[in-house]
């Protein structure tokens, strides 16, 4: 072993990735996970979300604790603002997952981070969402995400490390692809 | 050549080994097991380099220069060592080297089965059974088209083609063309139907970037000689991922044109991003079209920082053209994510998606969880069985023309120690024409 060598560490546990990937590609039924999140309306445009168990690598699973998210709309909307809008929290998935897409790459790329910061943008035409022009999509027109990145590394690897983490991220798929959506009542 | 076969060999019996496919590869692992005196025959469907005369489209040139063309004991000697085989020019290259060889080809034998069979295998046809100790795969890694599940759902009013049955512009419907896939040949098909008046939309996911020629020389002469070509499959990161890599965006032209997807863009083809979807005749595009471009751009400045620094290191440097560098691959507008096909008139969709090998045939346990044939470097997982010629096999050169004669020769050794060991179980010698 090289003693000079300095150990890059981003937290992120490679090896362990590296062997789940491994025995997923032998094990395929147990790459099957779901995801749940419950959501309770709490008061006119304000709801309580919680995300605790999940199912994975064949048996129920769950986050050390349960996580809770309040979404509610902003006062311009005459809403209470108990929380960030739900597209916010569509912003904040995508941020995040390419967020920890960019520090796994640059682990097992062996490049050191120092930081990594998301900016994201959306727009919107509320028309849409108001009916006011059928012409006009209820989503996002387009979301712009820049990164400013810190790292021990080329321009040219910062990028490729951003460009990785997208082509491998879950929340860039389901925003750039479409998804069968299913919403039945009980 | 084919009635003097025909003459000298028994129409079936028992054999060392049978080769299927008379292509490039079935060919030249005949010329290496004939070299270490195994006998063999090789069974062809068609006639040599079938899918050469009926699969290609008019235009089709190799995306390898003429002087890159060859096979074990057989090169390309021309007058234009620089220039771009036409798919005739390539159907005489290999007729020419079936002959040179003397190869035992039998042609317009199909074979319907596979099986094993006493310690070797049982080959049937259409013209008898066979019987031999071993086997090898050599009929191609384009069998199939591997057509996206999307296109189940495309309108009846839209005709869909692959580029098997594609043959040039004229051909098609009036209207405008979807091209899926942006390979070298979906760019190619891309530019020739554009070129030829007809509005085209072309969808790209992950691509591989590549100039004509680079500081002076052929994109294939640099690849060739910095060893990129010879990489083994046994020596890259993620074999799997290196073998689903499309071919390079190439063309070969008398002017040896860089086609990239900024000249299509130049010419009025609409770039959209991966076909994911139709919906009520409406076709779906993925929004990744920007990283599916950045990640090729990047990948070709990697690769030709590695060129360069191979040209500083051997030397010849300055006998080469200044090193350059070119332009992002440009988006002018956001890419349209929806496509009404029937509003916008597009009367044809072509899907140049790639191909997968045909093993329906081939009744072995040799097939993984996705029905991918499991070998090693083409050591098949069953003993005494081989293929040849698919995607990045042994060597990312394995698939083209000039791959074929390592592969061939390293699978022909394997393959006699194999039969020397007594695998492949015992053929009567006096059964053998």
């Amino acid at each position: 072993m090289n003693i000079t060598a300095i150990k890059v560490d981003n937290g992120v546990n490679v090896e362990a990735l590296l062997s789940a990937r491994q025995a997923l590609t032998e094990a395929p039924e147990a790459a099957r996970f779901t995801w749940r999140a419950t959501c309770q309306w709490v008061s006119g445009t304000h709801s309580r979300s919680v995300v605790h168990g999940f199912f994975g690598l064949g048996t129920e699973q769950s986050h050390k604790t349960a996580f809770r998210y309040d979404a509610d709309h902003p006062e311009i909307f005459a809403a209470e603002d108990n929380g960030a809008t739900p597209v916010e929290y569509v912003l904040v998935a995508l941020a995040s997952c390419l967020t920890a897409g960019i520090a796994a790459v640059a682990q097992n790329r062996n490049i050191q981070l120092r930081s990594v910061k998301a900016t994201l943008e959306a727009g919107m035409d509320l028309q849409g969402i108001l009916g006011i022009d059928s012409e006009v999509r209820n989503g996002f027109d387009g979301i712009k995400v820049v990164f400013e990145i810190d790292a021990d590394a080329t321009d040219q690897e910062i990028r490729a490390l951003v460009a990785q983490s997208q082509r491998r991220s879950a929340v860039f798929d389901i925003l750039t692809n479409p998804t069968n959506v299913e919403v039945e009542v009980r | 050549m084919n009635h003097a076969a025909r003459r000298r060999y028994p129409p079936a019996g028992a054999v060392d080994v049978v080769v299927i496919g008379a292509g490039h590869s079935g060919l030249a692992m005949s010329r290496c097991l004939a070299e270490l005196s195994i006998n063999h025959v090789v069974l062809e469907r068609g006639e040599i380099a079938n899918s050469w005369r009926r699969e290609r489209w008019d235009s089709l040139k190799l995306l390898t220069p003429n002087w890159q063309s060859r096979l074990p004991s057989y090169a390309y000697r021309g007058a234009d060592p620089d220039g771009y085989m036409s798919a005739s020019d390539v159907v005489e290259f290999i007729d020419g080297y079936a002959r040179l060889i003397d190869a035992p080809v039998r042609p317009h034998t199909t074979v319907t089965s596979v099986v094993a069979d006493g310690g070797g295998y049982r080959v049937a046809t259409d013209r008898g059974d066979w019987r031999c100790r071993a086997v090898v795969l050599a009929s191609g890694a384009h069998a199939l088209p591997a057509v996206p599940a999307a296109a189940a759902a495309l309108p009846k009013s839209v005709a869909t083609l692959t580029p098997k049955a594609y043959r040039n512009p004229s051909r098609l419907d009036d209207g405008g063309v979807l091209v899926v896939g942006a390979s070298a040949t979906g760019l190619q098909l891309a530019d020739e139907i554009q070129r030829s008046g007809r509005r085209v939309i072309l969808a790209v996911g992950e691509h591989i970037r590549m100039p004509r020629v680079y500081r002076g020389l052929d994109i294939q002469w640099w690849l060739d000689a910095v060893g990129i070509l010879d990489e083994r499959y046994d020596e890259v990161d993620d074999i799997v991922r290196a073998r689903r890599v499309p071919s390079p965006q190439l063309v070969g032209t008398p002017e040896r044109a860089t086609l990239d997807l900024n000249a299509l863009t130049e010419r009025g083809v609409e770039l959209v991003g991966r076909l994911v979807g139709v919906t009520d005749g409406k076709a779906q595009f993925s929004g990744s079209l920007r990283n599916h471009c950045a990640m090729a751009d990047l990948k070709l400045g990697r690769l030709l920082d590695r060129l360069d620094r191979w040209a500083e290191e051997h030397g010849n440097d300055r006998e080469l053209g200044a090193p350059e560098r070119f332009a992002a691959t440009r988006l002018d507008a956001p890419p349209r994510l929806c496509v009404d096909l029937a509003r916008e008139r597009i009367a044809t969709v072509i899907f140049a998606t790639g191909f997968r090998p045909d093993y329906s045939w081939l009744h072995v346990p040799v097939f993984d969880h996705k029905g991918r044939l499991r070998h090693d470097g083409g050591v098949v997982a069953a003993r005494g069985l081989y293929v040849l010629g698919l995607n990045f096999m042994r060597r990312r050169k394995s698939s083209f023309i000039h791959g074929a004669e390592d592969d061939a020769r390293e699978l022909s050794a394997h393959l006699a120690a194999t039969l020397r060991l007594g695998g492949g179980g015992r053929v009567p010698r006096s059964a053998v024409g």
